[in-house]
């Protein structure tokens, strides 16, 4: 049997992630951490998480870089903001799994199949480009892009449903002043590159 | 700013079509109609601040500039436009470096904002602006018999907690009880209905709604009554799924809140968009019925 290191080195860890992980979420507090768990007790996702909330936090200021950004957890967030409202800390939470999101994607770190962040790049995706979101192009454009097409199969009996009740739509649904949009965020990615 | 102008986002005009069908005529019988904001955008939602938060914010900041315009405060009635919204707004007033670029950008594609619109939930409005009282003079056919199951979800109350208390609201309560229906004691009433997992994590997502549709049953709701359109569609949806995995009969109508407000005012039923929901309303009707109302 070949025996293995579990844990990091100090010189493995980045120590630089928290002050990076501080000014992305905006939010100083997160080294006022006293790992009290009440993020973690107050998180209806936490029994679904490779780590739970209170461990991430732990995480960004070790420096355990690389495992707070290929986890699971930061995805599984719902952005429900309940710990972020009871963190005696005042550290806000939420905000700091967001740019944990952000981050893992600008790395390129994210499973890139999974569900959640295709959903979140899909959607971006149709706000950019049309100002509006259009639900079943959304669900369609996830179903595809996570590789599940049987998923839509699964999906049939319900869209039936809501289209029987006239809540689902083929159409593609777009802003009039599409133009003003795209100069505005052309603008805005040539002023923060 | 005078007066307010309404934020559907993608759902209301959607999935959703029933909260627009019913909030629209509350307003209007209230002596409030709403113009709907020209040319709104998308909010973003959660999706957005995940994969750009400067983008995110800069879309919402067309949406408040708009509004602007028009001179008016907006009213959004998804709890998650309610909130990517506001929280953009307190963004772009800060002093951030980056609101500054933000606000220069907006203002360089003929959309300047200085800062000015307030966003608010239609139930803010209805319990500060209009007052139980006021509502209370034009029911016409209190919702006796009903009760109900008020679910405020998470993003109305949090992280924002001017409106009212992040674990135990109650002014949706009190706004139901004043149309004469009977709320009662929803311990769930802030647990997440799990937002888009329903979609991208299925299991995930009907274990979460299983929680909060069990606990109006155990509690003698007859109906659950939300004020986001993303809570009441995974309360329906997911009912019948949840229902077969967990061998339970949590089978429940899930309304709007307006769709109950409009009924009690006197609305036509016809009118409120009852007809858009896939799981069946007799328990409603039925105890609608036994209070004398239809």
């Amino acid at each position: 049997m070949e025996i293995q290191k579990k844990v990091k080195y100090e010189e493995e860890l980045d120590s630089g992630f928290v002050d990076e992980i501080k000014e992305m979420s905006r939010c100083e507090e997160i080294d006022a951490c006293i790992q009290c768990g009440t993020c973690s007790s107050s998180c209806p996702m936490a029994v679904y998480m490779d780590y739970t909330p209170r461990k991430i936090i732990a995480m960004i200021k070790s420096g355990f870089k690389d495992e707070a950004l290929r986890s699971f957890t930061i995805w599984l967030c719902p952005s429900c903001y309940t710990c972020q409202v009871r963190c005696p800390s005042k550290i806000k939470i939420t905000d700091v799994m967001y740019a944990l999101k952000r981050k893992a994607i600008e790395e390129k770190v994210y499973p890139s199949r999974f569900a959640i962040p295709v959903l979140d790049r899909q959607m971006s995706r149709l706000i950019a480009k049309y100002g509006r979101n259009s639900e079943m192009w959304l669900i369609l454009n996830l179903y595809l892009k996570s590789r599940n097409p049987f998923g839509l199969f699964k999906m049939a009996p319900l869209g039936l449903k809501l289209m029987k009740t006239g809540r689902m739509s083929l159409k593609k649904e777009s802003i009039k002043d599409r133009k003003q949009l795209g100069a505005l965020l052309k603008a805005i990615k040539e002023d923060t590159r | 700013m005078n007066g307010y102008v309404y934020y559907p986002g993608c759902s209301l005009k959607g999935s959703s079509r029933a909260y627009e069908e019913s909030i629209l005529p509350v307003f209007k019988e209230i002596g409030m109609p709403l113009q709907e904001l020209e040319d709104w955008n998308c909010c973003g939602a959660t999706a957005y601040f995940s994969v750009d938060d400067t983008m995110a914010a800069a879309v919402c900041g067309r949406n408040l500039a708009l509004a602007e315009k028009a001179g008016k405060d907006i009213i959004a009635p998804c709890a998650g436009c309610y909130l990517t919204l506001k929280k953009s707004n307190i963004f772009l007033a800060g002093s951030q470096p980056k609101a500054a670029k933000i606000l220069k950008d907006l203002k360089s594609v003929g959309c300047e904002y200085q800062g000015k619109v307030a966003v608010k939930h239609p139930l803010q409005v209805l319990s500060e602006d209009v007052g139980l009282p006021k509502i209370k003079e034009l029911v016409r056919r209190p919702l006796k018999g009903l009760k109900v199951a008020c679910y405020y979800g998470c993003q109305l109350v949090r992280p924002y907690t001017d409106f009212d208390d992040p674990d135990y609201p109650t002014k949706l309560d009190r706004l139901l009880e004043a149309v004469g229906a009977e709320s009662v004691n929803y311990s769930a009433k802030t647990r997440c209905c799990g937002g888009s997992l329903t979609g991208t994590i299925e299991e995930v997502g009907l274990r979460l709604n299983y929680i909060l549709l069990k606990e109006a049953k155990r509690k003698g709701a007859d109906a659950i009554v939300t004020i986001c359109p993303l809570c009441q569609f995974n309360l329906e949806i997911t009912q019948d799924k949840a229902g077969r995995k967990y061998k339970d009969d949590v089978a429940m109508p899930i309304l709007y809140f307006s769709q109950l407000l409009g009924l009690a005012m006197g609305i036509a039923k016809e009118d409120l968009g009852f007809s858009r929901s896939i799981v069946s309303l007799k328990p409603v009707w039925k105890k609608l019925k036994n209070g004398g109302m239809l």
